[in-house]
């Protein structure tokens, strides 16, 4: 039987409580643990100077300390510059395209399973552990298996959809056995800070989670006002960037109508927001790209799940089609009013995750 | 975590205190505990350990013994030599500074002070490419209005000596005070004020393995400051505060082991700061050394090494179970380049790398082979890292 104590295990450490009680966890079962969080970009000025909402000077000295009170090595992993290449690029150049992105899948892709968990795996851990709501397990069939926290309001599976099985290989997910009320029991029996940073729907670094100001500030081209206009081309009025609108929009379009309009698809090349009755919301399928199956392995043939098409939908049936290029087809039992691409469509069987990808334009959107 | 070796190769940051040194200042907390000012007995006896160290303390300098002024340490000795003179020579209209770009920022920052705030005009002397000072460089930047220069023994980050005697000499044809910071230098450089030619020096205990929160500053008789820390009359009304009795002990002790061993001492980081050098430069692909190669801090070594990040690189030793420093090592993961090395000629690039390695009394050939393998084999690692990281 191997002795936990030879194994190395990186905690990616945020100061807050989930990742806290994960080293907590860790260290109380006998593993060598040390505490590591990222130096991730952040604007230089912001009105107000708002920092990240994540990783700040703050938060530093917080996960240090914290990592200080467990007796653990505590380091930090410079990611400015990788992470404003590829994380904050990417949703400057997807809103320019007129897509919602959703960076947390991509940061998870490129820089905490990749950059972050190298760079552990150099330091001569056998794995990175997260404080993430998830589940990673080792199948009969020797292939890893991700699953959802058991906490249901908490789980976090949906952004980890991105990995496969070189990352789960060496992955642990502590707190995901736990329902977010234990977890904070088990802070409290540690002595830890039980406090949570807000729910992260809010992007990382964007200070001040004022989308439309970082993207006046760092994508002015986007901002830039354009028509509001129905599917057959009619103009209703004027819209003040695309940034502003997402699919399923009800509120806030300025235009008077006999029906309620909603917003129905962008178009960034006329830079143009179309909207649309209830009726033209509905959409019964989508097709995804960058698709990633989390077992290594392409279905062969197309098969029944639920799917979420954002991080807080709730699952639903539909009809999972793999096709080429790491792409596929989903259609929905009943239709759905706010399929957004950019957002990752991911594929669940029961609280299992089978993969994901990326939501692609539909291709009749003018 | 299992046990596993440690070696601490980070001296010029500090050492551990000699055991001897805690010895003398143990009886200064709970028995001779008087305030040195008070007077009755109590701080009589107070007072004649403060001025014992002092004595003991002038001896080594060769000065007078009302020549030194104890502080809280390194930074505040630099602090009241440079904001102290250059106050009081502002009455005479001297408003002029000269240092240069590779001293401490106790020193950078106290002169950046004075003149954004203050209005201070300032020099900031060339340094070549190994951060070597030039006296006729100095000699021309003296003027009649310059209040003080500061310019430092050797150099923390690279190891450099500076010819202090010349640029001191320069300083006193032209009646420019002449400030050093010898934090790095005690311990293992001579302290002789009088064959130095120095009007201040800078010294901190917790680099010669004395206490932390010590130090004290040399001021030649006849000099007169302004006091930048004002309340009681202690150290000759030139710096206020209750003196650390147990502490000021301890550096004087600790400076007094210090010169009497120096013989045994300087030989042994030598020899251990050698077979670093050589291990390194012959091992490590990419790497060299940064500073004078001979002119330099017995304890010293410093290097670049190509491609490489610095903090990656004191995180991966650190694991290992090395402890070392890198000039441009930030522990909030924020690293901005070595103002020292840029002005030095090199890089952004090229300083992103650095690793400074300083031996100490407990080092051992052991400890030292166990370094440069483990240097080795992380430099293999981060750099087969950095190749393979796909996007």
């Amino acid at each position: 039987m191997s002795n936990n104590a030879d194994i190395r295990v990186v905690v990616a450490m945020s100061g807050g409580v989930d990742s806290s009680v994960a080293a907590a966890l860790l260290v109380e079962q006998g593993y060598d643990v040390v505490g590591m969080m990222m130096r991730l970009w952040s604007e230089e000025t912001v009105a107000g100077g708002a920092h990240n909402r994540c990783c700040t000077p703050d938060q530093m000295a917080d996960a240090r300390r914290i990592a200080a009170r467990l007796g653990i090595p505590f380091y930090v992993l410079d990611t400015k510059e990788v992470f404003r290449n590829t994380i904050v690029e990417f949703f400057i150049d997807q809103h320019r395209q007129g897509v919602t992105p959703n960076p947390c899948l991509e940061c998870n892709r490129h820089i905490r399973f990749n950059f972050l968990q190298q760079n552990a795996l150099a330091l001569d851990a056998d794995y990175l552990a997260t404080g993430h709501y998830a589940r990673v397990a080792k199948g009969a069939d020797g292939r890893y298996v991700l699953r959802k926290g058991i906490d249901d309001h908490k789980d976090q599976s949906y952004v980890l959809s991105v990995l496969g099985q070189e990352q789960l290989a060496h992955a642990l997910f502590p707190v995901g056995e736990y329902s977010k009320p234990d977890v904070r029991k088990i802070a409290e029996r540690f002595g830890l800070p039980t406090a949570s940073k807000k729910d992260s729907q809010d992007l990382c670094f964007i200070g001040d989670n004022n989308y439309r100001r970082f993207l006046t500030d760092y994508a002015p081209d986007v901002m830039v006002p354009g028509p509001i206009v129905r599917r057959n081309g009619e103009v209703l009025g004027q819209h003040n960037g695309l940034v502003n609108y997402t699919i399923g929009q009800r509120k806030g379009l300025g235009v008077t109508s006999p029906e309620p309009l909603y917003v129905v698809g962008i178009n960034p090349h006329r830079n143009a927001v179309i909207v649309g009755t209830l009726d033209e919301l509905g959409q019964s399928s989508l097709t995804a790209k960058r698709v990633n199956w989390v077992s290594g392995e392409t279905p062969s043939a197309p098969f029944a799940a639920r799917v979420k098409i954002r991080y807080k939908a709730k699952p639903v049936n539909a009809w999972v089609e793999p096709l080429p290029d790491a792409r596929m087809a989903v259609r929905f039992d009943e239709p759905l009013r706010d399929i957004t691409p950019g957002q990752g469509a991911i594929v669940y069987d029961g609280d299992t995750v089978l993969g994901g990808g990326v939501i692609e334009r539909p291709t009749e959107t003018t | 975590m299992p046990a596993r070796r440690q070696v601490y190769l980070d001296h010029s940051a500090t050492t551990p205190t000699d055991p001897r040194v805690v010895d003398a200042m143990l009886p200064y907390f709970t028995e001779t505990y008087g305030n040195p000012m008070s007077a009755h007995g109590f701080g009589r006896k107070a007072e004649f350990a403060v001025e014992n160290a002092r004595e003991t303390i002038a001896r080594i300098l060769n000065c007078r013994p009302s020549e030194i002024i104890f502080t809280s340490g390194g930074s505040e000795s630099d602090n009241l030599a440079i904001r102290g003179a250059a106050w009081h020579a502002c009455a005479q209209g001297k408003n002029h500074i000269i240092t240069a770009p590779v001293e401490h920022d106790a020193v950078v920052k106290t002169v950046a002070q004075l003149a954004n705030v203050m209005g201070f005009q300032r020099t900031i002397l060339p340094v070549d490419h190994v951060g070597m000072l030039s006296p006729d460089d100095f000699a021309l930047a003296c003027l009649p209005k310059t209040a003080v220069a500061s310019l430092m023994y050797a150099n923390n980050e690279v190891g450099t000596i500076e010819p202090i005697p010349q640029l001191a000499a320069m300083a006193r044809e032209r009646d420019v005070l002449f400030h050093t910071d010898a934090v790095q230098a005690a311990g293992q450089l001579p302290l002789d004020v009088q064959a130095l030619g120095v009007d201040m020096l800078s010294l901190s205990a917790h680099k010669f393995y004395g206490p932390k929160g010590v130090g004290l500053l040399y001021v030649r008789g006849g000099i007169e400051l302004t006091q930048t820390q004002s309340g009681g009359s202690q150290e000759d009304q030139r710096r206020a505060g209750t003196q650390n009795v147990p502490l000021i002990v301890g550096m004087a002790k600790a400076l007094e082991l210090a010169y009497e061993e120096r013989d045994e001492r300087v030989p042994h980081f030598q020899s251990m700061r050698d077979q670093l050098n050589d291990g390194v430069l012959s091992r490590v692909p990419g790497a060299s050394l940064t500073g004078h190669p001979t002119q330099r801090l017995p304890s010293h070594a410093s290097f670049l090494i190509e491609d490489l990040d610095s903090g990656a690189l004191i995180m991966h030793l650190d694991v290992r179970g090395v402890a070392a420093s890198g000039s441009s090592a930030c522990k909030t993961g924020n690293p901005e380049p070595s103002e020292v090395l840029l002005a030095m000629g090199y890089t952004p690039k090229e300083a992103s790398g650095s690793l400074r390695l300083t031996v100490g009394r407990q080092t051992t050939p052991e400890d030292v082979e166990f370094t440069v393998d483990t240097l080795v084999e992380t430099v293999e690692k981060l750099r087969k890292l950095s190749r393979e990281i796909i996007w």
